[in-house]
C-alpha cells in the first residue's frame, strides 16, 4: 500500500518537475491528463470499490462544469464562488439521482443511470435559455482565483490542475482506506453479507454515490476552465463511456489505475490519431487486448505478479 | 505468464505513449513551407462530409501544385470527430505544436463558437469555410476569423423574398431540425416573409435523432400553401422519402433549407426529390465556366459530384493562398495575413463572385434552385439569382444586430394556433 502511495506520489512529482520543460501542446494534454484523472478516480469510487457500475457519470462532470460556464460568463463570478456553486449543484444532482438509482443494481442500475445522464444531456441540449442548447456556453475566463499568480498560460494552469488532482487522489485514497471504505468493499464483495452483519447497505451506497458526484464535478469545474467551453457533448454518453474505459483500462479499485488509464486515452486519442486516421482501432485493440490479457486493468495486472 | 505478458504489455503501450513528450520542441519555422491546418470530422456519422471537406481543400492545393510565391504548402488534417473538446485539442496541436501558420475547416456550428476564444487569445488567422452559425460574423464577432463560407440565415432572407414575389404562397408550415442550425434557417425565413406579409402558420422541430418522420407529418397543417422544410444528411433522405409516402408531395409542395437538397445527398435521392425549391450559395448544377471546371476536376479527383462542402473548402484553400500571395508571401506575420484574409476579393469563384464585409461574412450571390432530373440524375438547377447577398440582407448592420438571434422561440410564431 505504501509503495503504491510513493509510486503515485512520485508521478505527481515527476509531472510537476518535467512540465516547465515541455512545450505547451504536451503542456495542454498533461493537464487534461490531471482532469480527466478525476473523473476516473471519481467514477472509480463507485465501479472499483462498490461494484456499482454507473453510464451515467458525465452527468455531474457537465452539471459542475454548467455551473461554471453560467456563472463565469452571465454573472462573473470568480473561481471563489464557482468552485463550491458547482460542487454543489453536482453533489445535489448526484442526491436526487441516487434515490432513484440505488435501488437497482447490475444491469438495472447500469440502465437507470443512462437514462438519468440522458435526462441532464436533454436539459443541457433543450434549456436554451439557460445553456445556449447546441451552440454550447463559449468564453468561460481562466480562473482569477485566490492565488497570486495568473493563470492564463499553459504551465500555472497545469500546476493548478495538477495540484486539484493530488487534493482528490488524496482525498480519495483517504476516503478508500477509512471503514466507510472499508464497508464499500464488502458490500462489492457480498450485499447480503454486509446486510446479515448490521451494516446499511443502501445508506453506504448512497453515500458513496453522492460523494462520487461531487468528485466528478469538481473535474467538471476544471475541465470547463480549462477548455473555456462547455456543450452538451461534455454531459453525453460518450463522455460517460470513456470514464468507464479509463477506470477499466487503468485497473477499477486502485485510484491510481484509473488515473493511468486516463493518461493512457488521453495520449491515445492525441497521438495516434496524428499518424493515422484509423486510431479507433487502434484504442480498440488496446482495449481488447487488456481485456483479454490484463481483465483487472493495467495496475491490476501489476498488483498481481508483486504478491 | 498471463500477468508477466500483461505487464511486458502495458510498459510497452506506456513507452510508445510518452515517447514523444520527450522530443524536442519544435522550433518556429521562418523560411520553410506556409503550413495550413484543416479541422474536419473524419471519423464518426459526419465522416463523409469531413471527406468532401478535405477533398475539395486537396483539389486546389494540387491545383497549384502545393506552391505559392516560392514556397512549398504543407496541408495538415485533424480529425474533429464533430466534438467541440476534440476539435479544441486538435487547434491547440496544430496551432502550437505544428506551428501552422493559418487554421481553417470545422463543420459543426458549436464548434465554431468553442473554438472562436481560443483562436482570439492565441491570435492566429482563422477561416470558417463551413461553420455557418449566425453569430461568429454577428453579435458575437471575432478579430481573428474570416468567414469564406456563410451566415446561416443568409440563403433564407433571400428565399424569402422570392418565394412572395414569384408564388401564391402566403401561409407556410415549416418543419426543421432541432438546434440552432434549423433555428437560424427557420428564423431567417419568418422574419423577411412575415415583413412582406406572408405567415408562418405552424413551426415543428423534429430531434436530431428522429428515426420516423410519421408523427411530425401527421401534424402538418393540411391548410397551408406550402411547407419549408431543414434537414442535413441521413434526416434530410428521410423527410423526403416519408414526405411523398404520406402523400403529401402533390399537395403542399415542399421548400426547404439548401442542406436539404445539397449534393451530399441529391445522388442518394429519387423522385420524391424533385421540385423541391430550395436556396443556397451555390448549386453543382450552376452553369458558370469557373463552376464547370471545378465540378469537371472534383467528379475526376473524388469520383463523386461536389457538394457546396466541396465547393466551400475549395474556394477558402484559393483564398488562403491569394491571402498569402497578398502578404508576398511572408505568412509568419500573422496581422498583415490576417488583414490580406479580409481582403481577399474573389471576381469570379465557382459560387461567383465573393468579397468580404466589415464583419467578415462573404457578400455572395444567392440561388434558388428546384431539383430536377437531367440526364437521368438529379440536380439542383437555378431558377433565379440573387446577386451580392450580405448577411444583413437589406437591413442596416447596426439595425440588425440589435434584433435578437434568431431561436427556437424567436421570432415568435404569432400565427400558430
Amino acid at each position: 500500500m505504501d509503495r503504491k502511495v510513493a509510486a503515485g506520489a512520485g508521478a505527481v512529482v515527476v509531472a510537476a518537475a518535467v512540465a516547465p520543460f515541455l512545450s505547451s501542446y504536451p503542456l495542454t494534454l498533461l493537464t487534461q491528463v490531471a482532469i480527466m484523472a478525476v473523473l476516473a478516480m471519481s467514477l472509480d469510487v463507485l465501479l472499483g470499490y462498490t461494484g456499482l457500475p454507473s453510464l451515467g457519470h458525465a452527468a455531474y462532470f457537465g452539471v459542475a462544469a454548467y455551473a461554471v460556464g453560467i456563472l463565469s460568463t452571465e454573472y462573473e463570478a470568480g473561481f471563489v464562488v464557482c468552485l463550491p456553486v458547482a460542487l454543489l449543484a453536482a453533489g445535489l444532482t448526484a442526491a436526487v439521482f441516487g434515490l432513484l438509482a440505488i435501488r437497482a443494481s447490475g444491469t438495472y442500475f447500469l440502465m437507470i443511470t443512462l437514462a438519468l445522464g440522458m435526462v441532464v444531456w436533454g436539459l443541457a441540449f433543450r434549456w436554451v435559455s439557460m445553456t445556449k442548447g447546441d451552440n454550447g456556453i463559449a468564453g468561460v475566463p481562466r480562473p482569477d482565483a485566490v492565488l497570486p499568480w495568473n493563470l492564463d498560460a499553459p504551465l500555472p494552469f497545469f500546476y493548478f490542475a495538477l495540484a486539484a488532482a493530488a487534493v482528490a487522489w488524496i482525498a480519495l485514497g483517504t476516503l478508500a482506506r477509512s471503514p466507510f471504505g472499508l464497508t464499500l468493499k464488502g458490500i462489492r464483495e457480498s450485499e447480503t453479507r454486509m446486510r446479515a452483519l448490521g451494516y446499511n447497505v443502501w445508506l453506504h451506497k448512497y453515500l458513496a454515490f453522492v460523494i462520487a458526484g461531487v468528485f466528478a464535478g469538481f473535474s467538471g469545474v476544471f475541465w470547463a476552465y480549462y477548455n473555456g467551453f462547455v456543450s452538451p457533448v461534455d454531459v453525453q454518453l460518450v463522455t460517460s463511456v470513456e470514464a468507464l474505459l479509463m477506470v477499466a483500462l487503468g485497473g477499477p479499485g486502485t485510484l491510481a489505475g484509473p488515473a493511468l488509464g486516463a493518461a493512457v486515452i488521453v495520449f491515445l486519442k492525441n497521438f495516434v490519431s496524428v499518424y493515422t486516421k484509423r486510431w479507433l482501432l487502434i484504442l480498440g485493440a488496446v482495449y481488447i487486448g487488456v481485456i483479454l490479457f490484463a481483465p483487472r486493468g493495467v495496475l491490476g495486472a501489476f498488483r498481481t505478479t508483486q504478491r | 505468464m498471463d500477468a508477466r505478458l500483461a505487464r511486458a504489455l502495458a510498459v510497452v503501450v506506456l513507452t510508445v505513449l510518452l515517447a514523444p513528450l520527450l522530443g524536442p520542441p519544435p522550433l518556429p519555422a521562418q523560411s520553410g513551407p506556409i503550413k495550413i491546418g484543416f479541422l474536419a470530422p473524419l471519423t464518426g456519422p459526419f465522416a463523409q462530409i469531413g471527406k468532401d471537406m478535405v477533398n475539395g481543400t486537396e483539389l486546389y492545393l494540387d491545383e497549384i501544385g502545393r506552391r505559392v510565391d516560392g514556397r512549398a504548402i504543407e496541408l495538415i488534417v485533424e480529425d474533429t470527430e464533430g466534438q467541440p473538446a476534440t476539435a479544441l485539442n486538435k487547434s491547440r496541436k496544430l496551432v502550437e505544436q505544428d506551428r501552422v501558420h493559418v487554421l481553417t475547416g470545422g463543420l459543426l456550428a458549436n464548434i465554431g463558437y468553442a473554438l472562436q476564444p481560443y483562436i482570439d487569445g492565441q491570435k492566429i488567422p482563422a477561416t470558417y469555410p463551413v461553420m455557418a452559425a449566425d453569430d461568429i460574423t454577428q453579435r458575437k464577432p471575432a478579430k481573428w476569423i474570416v468567414r469564406t463560407g456563410w451566415a446561416t440565415s443568409q440563403p433564407m432572407h433571400p428565399f424569402a423574398d422570392w418565394v412572395l414575389k414569384n408564388t401564391r404562397y402566403r401561409k407556410v408550415a415549416t418543419i426543421g431540425m432541432d438546434y440552432a442550425f434549423g433555428y437560424e434557417t427557420v428564423g431567417g425565413f419568418q422574419h423577411v416573409f412575415e415583413e412582406g406579409g406572408g405567415r408562418i402558420v405552424q413551426k415543428i422541430w423534429a430531434p436530431l435523432n428522429t428515426n420516423d418522420f410519421a408523427p411530425f407529418l401527421a401534424q402538418i397543417r393540411r391548410d397551408a400553401d406550402a411547407v419549408l422544410a431543414l434537414f442535413v444528411g441521413r434526416l434530410a433522405l428521410q423527410f423526403a422519402k416519408q414526405y411523398e409516402e404520406a402523400g403529401l408531395k402533390g399537395k403542399l409542395p415542399l421548400l426547404g433549407g439548401g442542406t436539404s437538397t445539397d449534393e451530399s445527398v441529391l445522388p442518394q435521392m429519387g423522385d420524391e426529390a424533385i421540385g423541391i425549391v430550395t436556396a443556397l450559395h451555390y448549386s453543382q448544377a450552376l452553369a458558370t465556366p469557373a463552376n464547370a471546371r471545378f465540378a469537371k476536376a472534383f467528379e475526376a479527383k473524388a469520383g463523386k459530384i461536389p457538394s457546396y462542402y466541396s465547393e466551400a473548402t475549395y474556394t477558402n484553400a484559393r483564398w488562403i493562398v491569394e491571402a498569402v500571395k497578398l502578404v508576398g508571401g511572408k505568412a509568419e506575420d500573422r496581422g498583415a495575413l490576417l488583414a490580406a484574409l479580409r481582403r481577399v476579393n474573389l471576381k469570379e469563384s465557382a459560387r461567383g463572385p465573393l468579397s468580404i464585409d466589415d464583419h467578415g461574412n462573404p457578400i455572395q450571390n444567392i440561388y434558388i434552385r428546384r431539383v430536377e432530373r437531367v440526364g437521368g440524375r438529379l440536380q439542383n438547377t437555378v431558377i433565379a439569382t440573387y446577386p451580392a447577398v450580405s448577411q444583413f440582407w437589406t437591413y442596416a448592420p447596426a439595425e440588425y444586430l440589435k434584433r435578437p438571434l434568431y431561436t427556437r422561440d424567436h421570432p415568435p410564431c404569432k400565427h400558430c394556433q
